[in-house]
């Protein structure tokens, strides 16, 4: 059976393997993709989307490299860890809390590029700076407590 | 299965000072290169550039007039090497009033012992083809993915392929190109194809030779190639080329008001106020055939190995 399907832009200008690599991560975010999945062969892989075969082992080595696939000789390659976050599933508070948002900035008259523009903004605010520990607010800087807070935990 | 396909140690081409010279002139002027095994190389250059001459060369038919070019360390057309290398001329040569089942036939009777009859009626069922179509009653297209059928069920170790998509739509382009990587990967097949089209090459080879007036402009990994030049973008307006570049090996540099546009190949990194970007592979290769004088590259693996062992 197989998993998942690559699709591959050549017009993107993001390199080939990389674009591999980013679809297995997203189908493993997505939980498409769970620890002992077989990724496809190389050959089925090519098969389907005419690219060169080296540049779909090169990106499972780079999925391998980073912990994500092994490979097992003469049996495939196959999915080590997941990176579905509980977090992130379709029914939690994160989640409904942004949902909630949403609907308030509709309200209030923002379209669909308003709202999109005010998320890129705050989303490179958020994550542009140093990775804050658990249960630290990207506000964290302006209050004393919870820097001393990341500083323990994190 | 993270093993690469390729072998770089192992040599699939290598041509020592390579020259053929026709009546009209000549073909190819002192080739030098290297094609480690596995690899899927373009073949790529203007028209009358050399590719075929180079290709008929690989596959046997044609002598060189100077220097050497050898298939797996043995001359072109040696009895231990032929078997092994299949080649699809811009022709593609097929008897009209053979069917394609015939054809078929033909090809596991030459080929004894290494016949792959299931790979070629594969590939000639996917088209749609019946086995009983006479193949001098069938497309340009659809000969082509005959003569491909019957290449590739030789199962050969290098595939030489003459423009081989130039009269295929894309719907077959696709099919074709897919069934040649999906060989290529599960038989560690070398494959050197030929194309003005750089289109159709990009994401399928890994593997470049550039040639331009019979001479190897370019030779290597795509990557590094990619890797090795950089197009830089800045305001320049004294006569002349910007002092800073002296240092690096400028291919191509134009001007167009205050603004110039360079592709250099960087020896470390460049001095002033020069916005730099990575180029396309198109980029590189339209700058080369644009500036004929620019020096050639050939990455580390493509340097003959033969050559380097008479230097040293």
């Amino acid at each position: 059976m197989r998993v998942v399907e690559f699709r591959i832009d050549r017009r993107s200008g993001v390199a080939t393997y990389l674009q591999i690599v980013q679809q297995v991560k997203q189908a493993l975010r997505l939980g498409l993709l769970t620890p002992g999945d077989k990724l496809p062969t190389a050959k089925e892989v090519v098969a389907a989307t005419a690219i060169n075969p080296n540049t779909v082992l090169k990106a499972y080595r780079e999925l391998d490299r980073e912990g994500l696939v092994e490979a097992r000789p003469g049996l495939g390659t196959f999915v080590r860890r997941s990176l579905a976050r509980p977090q992130a599933a379709a029914d939690s508070p994160l989640r409904a809390e942004i949902a909630d948002w949403m609907g308030r900035a509709r309200a209030a008259g923002l379209d669909r590029e308003d709202v999109a523009a005010l998320v890129t903004s705050v989303l490179e605010d958020s994550f542009s700076g140093p990775e804050p520990g658990p249960g630290a607010a990207p506000a964290a800087p302006h209050d004393p407590q919870h820097v001393d807070k990341g500083t323990t935990t994190g | 299965m993270t093993e690469l396909t390729f072998y770089p140690e192992r040599t699939a081409l290598e041509a020592v000072g390579l020259g053929v010279a026709y009546r009209r002139g000549p073909a190819l002027l002192d080739c030098s290169f290297r094609v480690p095994a596995g690899r899927v190389c373009a073949l790529v250059g203007p028209n009358g550039a050399g590719k075929s001459t180079l290709l008929s060369v690989a596959a046997g038919l044609r002598r060189p007039t100077r220097g050497s070019l050898t298939v797996f360390g043995r001359p072109p057309g040696a009895p231990e090497v032929r078997p092994h290398v299949a080649f699809l001329s811009q022709e593609k040569p097929l008897y009209p009033s053979f069917t394609i089942a015939d054809t078929l036939r033909m090809g596991r009777e030459l080929n004894p012992g290494s016949w792959d009859q299931a790979t070629a009626e594969r590939l000639v069922g996917d088209g749609g083809l019946s086995p009983q179509a006479r193949v001098g009653d069938l497309s340009g297209g659809q000969r082509t993915r005959v003569a491909l059928a019957l290449a590739l069920g030789k199962r050969p170790a290098l595939l030489l392929l003459d423009e081989p998509m130039a009269d295929l739509d894309p719907l077959a382009r696709h099919d074709m190109t897919a069934a040649l990587m999906a060989a290529a990967a599960e038989h560690a097949i070398t494959v050197v194809m030929s194309s003005h089209v750089l289109a159709e090459l990009e994401g399928v080879c890994d593997y470049l030779l550039l040639i331009a007036d019979g001479r190897v402009r370019l030779a290597g990994e795509v990557e590094d190639l990619l890797a090795a030049h950089t197009l830089l973008v800045g305001r320049h307006e004294t006569a002349g080329p910007p002092r800073e570049f002296a240092a690096h090996t400028v291919v191509e540099s134009r001007v167009t008001g205050r603004q110039l546009t360079a592709l250099v190949r960087p020896e470390g990194p460049v001095a002033g106020e020069w916005r730099a970007s990575e180029p396309s592979l198109e980029e590189i290769l339209l700058a080369h055939l644009r500036v004929p004088g620019a020096p050639a590259l050939l990455t580390p693996s493509a340097e003959p190995r033969v050559a380097w062992k008479k230097a040293a």
